[in-house]
């Protein structure tokens, strides 16, 4: 079987789930059977078919598998904030038909040979730093819960930290392709133009106080100039730099320390100071880490099976919400009480199968840039979703950034789709060059 | 570079795959702990599904908490509704959405939710939740007697106090109430109205269960102790006799009997706790020393939290407090035992702890383990708990429970307590003035126990405590036991 047969098939498994998800979560809630979710599930499809279709005169030799697990991970997606409110769910899945309508632009823009990149790799570092500017001009940029994150633009509303991500990707890649052996041998002033854009774009990322974001690119670098030049010790090095750094910012910031704190100690047995009260003592559980705990609760509650999608409790009986920011930060605490630590699992290992096949591709890729972008994207869309479920499960402190293709929020989907869409021509011309030789 | 790439796909499924490990740590190993906790609303308001368990008092039929069904957002939820108001609040608690739960809502939340484990439970869950019914809870049936806690809190009226009777052959317990109370269906819905609840105290804590969680100084009904200890010790006889000056010399300083004006002469120690003389109990407790009286105490049930149903943050242990915690002395010398043994010193004491004591000093000297609850019982009709009668242990001698039953019994007929006397019955009590060091705030007591004559083992054992008196324990408390027994004694005298 062809990689798109497989494909294909793939899809109407995908779509086969979303059906049957949004079937019981309508029968949950609604308590009535309509063919409403078969006529999503068929429109899934048919969004999946026309990438499909596209795929099949793009990148024929692309990798069959990633466009299905993406079409799996849309379908919790959908379904969970479909589940939690309709009407974002709705926008949810507008969003999704314009990433993929996005993907298949990047599929049919760059199917001759998307190395063009490469050259530009200057453009795109300099138009990442501006994207992370942006939120920060006066009368563009919207302040959300305290942080600077956001454009806007007429009606429509934008991370641009999302796309800057991906844009750092491409330049680092290009740039590391070019100096990687002048940079192993660790001469300083080959590290030049490299510390001026990535720099500046970690100090703005660090300047809006978007921690998550900061520690997702500081990631994605280290890891790439690892891959680059094969050298531990730059890593080693970076870590050492990322550790005081960290320091730094936890004696300067008070919204650091308290993170932290959320983090080692989200339960206490006193009352404590707290802010939003207005300086009472109260529970910590009960002030600062109220979001956290309650959240633990949600996943606790899911228990071995989850209560069934639709039965899960996020609303007190007065309708009143328990977990702020549910459909963004916390939606794996969401699938993590409805679907229980079967479908929680599940879900992490459609996350681990996209890292493996995304990693196969950097693999087979030929040239220097394909690997680096490949094993980029990958590692980004890994250690993303690292920080946000860990965040959710106490592993790491709390940092509020989107689940890929999981979480509710526009830019975050149509940035996943442009990341799909680069490792699927990176697979193409891989997979392409290997059955002609 | 594939040597780094491999690496780096080692490190991403890693991370990846500590994320599948934390999950399962929350919702397998942690996820006990969690449902337990107070905060946890998530878990609180998913068990509004459960159509809750029942609770019953002891008196057939009688529903002291029950469900109102209401569907909210496409979901059936069931609401408590509290029938008899105030009239079981404290032993029964409040289940709600917004504030947790108390009493036995909480601690016997796993049996009224039906999520105790237990195989055939677990299917018939099972079963109702893939037919889309709700889960049915299980029963609860108290020993409540629902009159005699409608007496009782009559009784107490705007008084702070609490009155705790119980069945001293069994444990069970009969009557638990708290004043002021509160009515648990304001809980959820006008907490206002609650906070803003006044009695002779303040602050009033209507949601305090005195009975069992607040402590009190005992005053002379810990002389009951002190007589079990100095008989048990073998150091004196109930016929061992003192000369009573009016007072005992403690540290040099004097401590008086309750009225100076006229000492007792030579008196012996039976008409001493008959009498309730301070005095003769200050040179015991000298005679005998801290230590050997609160190991006695300890016998009784002192120093551990007396098992009961409801949770254990609502009962607390009776002891020596310091500064708000329990205190045991290292050595004799810590502590005034002159003063201790007639119920000074830093002695707090609960009510459901002295009414032990009364039980246990009427049958003998066996201490029983008090229990709310009698049966618990599946919406099938299946028994699954049933509370059987516990020996806590033998807290004294019979002849040492006897003899100082035989004081407490004098003490009723021709001493302090004739306030308690009920024609027909055979009841020994004991008074007592805690005093809290606020003239006119004295902290009386009566406890006592009940039966049909002196050879047959009492069917009641009572405790009643009332703060903030100008009163003594005789003239306040006792005649509130008198009446919250015969409404246990003579059933039909209070319909």
């Amino acid at each position: 079987m062809t990689a798109r047969n497989r494909e294909l098939a793939g899809l109407v498994v995908a779509a086969v789930i979303a059906g049957v998800a949004l079937a019981s979560v309508t029968i949950a809630r609604d308590a009535e059977v309509s063919a409403r979710p078969l006529t999503y599930g068929a429109l899934f499809l048919g969004l999946y078919l026309v990438a499909h279709v596209v795929a099949r005169r793009t990148v024929p030799y692309a990798d069959g598998a990633l466009l299905p697990l993406t079409a799996v991970l849309t379908a919790f997606g959908l379904t969970l904030n479909y589940r939690l409110d309709p009407d974002d769910g709705g926008r949810q899945a507008l969003w999704v038909l314009i990433g993929v309508g996005v993907l298949v632009a990047t599929l049919v823009a760059l199917r001759y040979d998307y190395r063009v990149l490469e050259s530009y790799r200057y453009l795109f570092g300099v138009a990442a730093v501006i994207l992370l500017l942006l939120p920060s001009v006066p009368g563009l940029g919207a302040q959300v819960n305290g942080v600077r994150l956001w454009v806007h633009a007429g009606p429509l509303q934008f991370q641009p930290g999302e796309l800057a991500k991906i844009f750092l990707i491409v330049f680092l890649a290009g740039y590391l392709r070019e100096k990687r052996e002048v940079i192993a041998q660790g001469r300083l002033k080959d590290f030049g133009p490299l510390f001026a854009i990535w720099g500046a774009a970690m100090l703005v990322i660090v300047q809006t106080s978007d921690l998550g974001s900061a520690l997702l690119n500081f990631g994605i670098f280290l890891a790439m100039l690892y891959v680059a030049t094969g050298r531990a010790l730059f890593v080693a090095a970076g870590l050492a730099l990322f550790v005081g750094g960290a320091a730094l910012l936890y004696n300067a910031l008070q919204h650091v320390q308290d993170r932290v704190t959320i983090w080692l100690h989200p339960w206490t047995d006193e009352r404590v100071y707290c802010a939003a009260l207005n300086g009472q003592l109260e529970f910590r559980q009960n002030c600062a880490s109220y979001q956290l705990v309650k959240s633990l609760y949600s996943i606790a509650n899911g228990g071995f099976g989850g209560t069934g999608l639709g039965e899960g409790t996020f609303t007190s009986t007065d309708g009143a919400t328990l977990i702020p920011y549910l459909r963004t930060d916390f939606i794996y605490s969401a699938v993590a009480q409805e679907l229980g630590l079967v479908g929680a699992a599940a879900l992490l290992l459609v996350f681990m199968l996209f890292v493996v096949r995304g990693m196969r591709i950097a693999l087979r890729a030929q040239d220097g840039f394909s690997k680096l972008l490949a094993a980029g994207l990958t590692f980004g869309f890994a250690l993303q979703t690292f920080i946000i479920v860990g965040g959710v499960l106490r592993v790491v402190p709390l940092t509020g950034i989107t689940l890929p293709f999981v979480s509710y929020g526009g830019t975050s989907i149509v940035a996943n789709f442009l990341m799909l869409a680069g490792l699927l021509l990176v697979s193409h011309r891989a997979n392409e060059q290997s059955s002609l030789q | 570079m594939n040597r780094q790439i491999v690496r780096l796909t080692y490190v991403s499924l890693a991370l990846v795959g500590v994320l599948v490990v934390m999950t399962t740590y929350w919702q397998t190993w942690a996820a006990p702990g969690l449902a337990d906790r107070q905060d946890n609303a998530i878990k609180r308001v998913a068990e509004f599904s459960v159509d809750r368990g029942l609770i019953f008092s002891w008196q057939p039929r009688r529903r002291l908490a029950r469900n109102v069904e209401r569907t909210v957002d496409g979901k059936t939820l069931f609401f408590r509704r509290y029938p008899y108001g105030r009239l079981a609040a404290h032993v029964v608690g409040y289940s709600t959405a917004g504030r947790s739960r108390t009493g036995l809502e909480r601690s016997l939340n796993d049996y009224l939710t039906a999520s105790n484990a237990n195989l055939s439970t677990l299917v018939d869950k099972a079963l109702d939740e893939l037919r889309g019914k709700p889960v049915e809870g299980n029963d609860v049936v108290l020993n409540l007697d629902l009159d005699a806690q409608n007496v009782a809190l009559d009784e107490l009226g705007t008084q702070c106090g609490a009155v705790v009777a119980l069945d001293p052959r069994t444990g069970k317990v009969r009557v638990m109430v708290s004043s002021p109370g509160f009515d648990p269906n304001l809980v959820e819905e006008s907490f206002q109205r609650i906070s803003r609840i006044t009695a002779d105290c303040r602050p009033a804590s209507p949601l305090l269960n005195r009975a069992s969680a607040g402590l009190y100084v005992p005053g002379s009904t810990f002389k009951v102790i002190t007589a079990s200890a100095a008989l048990e010790a073998k150091k004196f006889t109930p016929d061992s006799s003192f000369v009573d000056p009016g007072y005992c010399i403690v540290y040099g300083k004097h401590v008086n009997n309750f009225d100076t004006s006229s000492p007792f002469g030579t008196i012996d120690l039976e008409n001493a706790l008959v009498h309730s003389v301070n005095s003769v109990f200050c040179n015991v407790g000298l005679k005998l020393g801290a230590k050997l009286i609160l190991d006695t105490a300890k016998r009784f049930g002192f120093y551990e939290r007396p098992p009961l149903e409801t949770p254990a943050d609502e009962r607390l242990p009776s002891g020596l407090y310091d500064d708000g915690r329990l205190y045991y002395p290292r050595l004799d010398s810590d502590v005034d035992a002159g003063r201790m043994a007639f119920g000074q010193e830093r002695m707090l004491v609960t009510p459901l702890q002295m009414a032990m004591i009364a039980g246990t000093i009427g049958v003998g000297g066996r201490l029983m383990e008090p229990q709310a609850v009698d049966r618990i019982v599946t919406p099938g009709g299946r028994v699954i708990v049933r509370q059987r009668p516990a020996l806590i242990r033998r807290a004294v001698s019979q002849e040492t429970a006897d003899a100082v039953a035989q004081m407490m019994r004098l003490a009723v007929e021709r001493g302090t307590g004739t306030a308690a006397q009920i024609p027909g019955y055979s009841v020994g009590g004991k008074t007592g003035t805690g005093e809290t060091g606020v003239p006119g705030s004295n902290t009386t007591w009566f406890i006592a126990f009940a039966g049909r004559d002196e050879e047959t083992p009492p069917e009641l054992a009572i405790a009643v405590v009332l703060q903030n008196q100008s009163g003594t324990g005789g003239t306040t408390a006792a005649p509130i036991a008198r009446a919250v027994m015969e409404a246990l004694l003579r059933p039909t005298a209070n319909p």
